[in-house]
């Protein structure tokens, strides 16, 4: 039965949740209309203006974080899609006993700290005398984002007919060919839907990169120092275009999802 | 089945970049700067000052998970219900907050608690009108994290709150009124028993990230106000003491799995709760 909302009761469940997405937008909404302030106050406007995302674009700095967030986040994707994909097929196939074991490591690494997680690495990658930088950064990045792809493929593998990769065998498939031409096509939704999560953790990682890097730095560890020495108008910017970006992928995600239900 | 051989690389990887680092985590905190086996950092713990730093930090977790669950509770039950209008775009507003960069979400208090920032100047100017000449500050201090760590988990609670109650069977709600229960008891018997598990991995997702954080209180709580995160962050990066600071981390990941082991057993059975 449809009942339709009416009176004190719907009017007071609306004036809620209004006052709780204004809590949650507020403070990025005026982050936002301030990155168009031409003054350098908080409290007052001073008219509009582009001068500090023209700014953002002049500064090398924040130009080369830029860029080390997508390298680091596109090749960390693939590196853990692929090692992650690998793994969870070798697990599928483990007894009772390896399969509770590395699903117990891949469990552990997602419920560590992320600090925990930054410092025990920093201590292994000063232990092996490797300089800390870019690729540091990126063997975290990796680390962290496997146990992710991991548990999005192993379900589509539970899902899937285990006797169609024999069968293969049987017609003469070898083990490798089987693996590409049946296996990875059925399993293929887990392994995008993987390499997107671990992106988009990987874009938005701040404390594991922290610890994992020294002078290169990604957009995170920049917001960081810069937030540290006090506001500036740039970030603003910075972030502004950082938001607009997530909610672009966001719905684009969203209407590719609903595009394929309706297939 | 040599398919097993495919997870090779991952295995290796694992040992390498995942346990190789806690088992160095595990020996630093149990040897001294020579190398010597001592229980020293362990015993160090135990100074006042740092006791006092972990009992904050996790009474401000406790105090924030509490907040968020009383805030998202009543919206996520609405947000549920059929009767509610544009019903798909209120989930899609409360999920994009997820998605966005805490350093971010921090950071857009930041600009408007400090002195001169929005909320400050009109609390300021409304207090000036009432004769009060005292510059009220907003930011550095305990209400400033608590503020930027609720705002920062909340939707963290609403989410996994949202999905409990909205895939809840409403024919047993209709059951419970027909056998003549009030709407206070429908809710209190029927409805948030069975939203416990929903409850519990929010919890979990709230409180976890919660009692590590030291980003929040830094930029929040400025250079002063320390919790548990900022004393292993210090360790290694400052004080330069990684035997001391590995004890710490220890004592964080057991803080942290014995809590875990608590709410798993009031929350989801079938597993995998907690994203």
């Amino acid at each position: 039965m449809k009942k339709k909302v009416s009176g004190a009761g719907g009017f007071f469940k609306r004036a809620y949740l209004g006052l709780v997405l204004l809590f949650l937008y507020a403070p990025i909404l005026t982050l936002i209309v301030f990155s168009f302030n031409a003054s350098k106050s908080r409290a007052r406007w001073d008219g509009f203006t582009l001068d500090w995302y023209i700014q953002l674009f002049q500064d090398s700095d924040i130009l080369s974080a830029l860029y080390v967030t997508l390298a680091v986040a596109v090749l960390g994707a693939v590196l853990a899609t692929i090692l992650g994909t690998m793994g969870a097929i070798g697990i599928h196939s483990m007894g009772r006993f390896g399969k509770g074991l590395w699903m117990n490591v891949a469990n552990l690494s997602m419920l560590t700290p992320d600090i925990v997680i930054g410092v025990s690495m920093m201590i292994l990658f000063i232990f092996c005398k490797l300089e800390l930088g870019f690729l540091t950064m990126l063997l975290a990045h990796v680390t962290f984002n496997i146990p992710y792809v991991i548990f999005s493929v192993l379900p589509k593998l539970r899902q899937m007919n285990a006797h169609a990769y024999e069968a293969a065998l049987d017609l003469g498939a070898s083990p490798g060919q089987a693996l590409m031409k049946i296996v990875v096509p059925e399993i293929m939704p887990g392994i995008v839907s993987g390499a997107i999560l671990a992106f988009t953790l990987s874009l938005d990682d701040f404390v594991i990169s922290f610890f994992t890097t020294s002078e290169v730095q990604n957009l995170s560890i920049m917001i960081y120092s810069m937030a540290k020495r006090g506001i500036n108008p740039t970030i603003n910017a910075l972030s502004t275009l950082m938001f607009v970006s997530v909610m672009v992928l966001l719905l684009v995600l969203n209407k590719r999802s609903s595009l394929i239900e309706k297939r | 089945m040599n398919r097993k051989i495919w997870a090779t690389p991952f295995i290796v990887w694992m040992v390498i970049f995942t346990l190789a680092p806690i088992v160095l985590v595990l020996i630093y905190s149990l040897t001294d700067a020579s190398g010597a086996f001592t229980l020293d950092n362990f015993a160090a713990f135990l100074d006042p000052i740092y006791i006092n730093v972990l009992l904050r930090s996790i009474g401000m977790a406790l105090l924030c998970t509490l907040i968020c669950l009383l805030i998202a509770y009543p919206a996520a039950y609405f947000l549920s219900q059929k009767d509610i209008d544009k019903k798909g775009v209120l989930i899609l507003l409360f999920i994009i907050p997820m998605w966005m960069n805490f350093l971010l979400r921090t950071y857009a208090w930041l600009t408007l608690l400090e002195s001169n920032g929005l909320i400050t100047s009109a609390v300021n100017r409304v207090l000036s009108l009432f004769g009060v000449q005292q510059e009220v500050r907003l930011l550095y201090n305990y209400g400033a994290v608590l503020m930027g760590m609720v705002y920062n988990y909340l939707p963290f609670m609403m989410l996994p709150l949202y999905t409990v109650l909205s895939k809840m069977d409403r024919s047993v709600i209709e059951a419970a009124e027909d056998l003549g229960a009030n709407r206070a008891h429908v809710f209190t018997r029927v409805v948030f028993p069975l939203s416990l598990p929903g409850v519990a991995s929010g919890i979990t997702m709230v409180f976890m990230p919660a009692v590590t954080t030291f980003v929040i209180s830094r930029l929040l709580g400025g250079a002063q106000f320390k919790l548990f995160g900022d004393l292993i962050e210090q360790q290694f990066l400052f004080t330069g003491n990684w035997n001391f600071g590995s004890a710490m981390s220890l004592v964080m990941m057991v803080l942290l799995l014995v809590s875990m082991g608590i709410m798993n057993r009031f929350g989801d059975k079938e597993g995998g709760g907690v994203l």
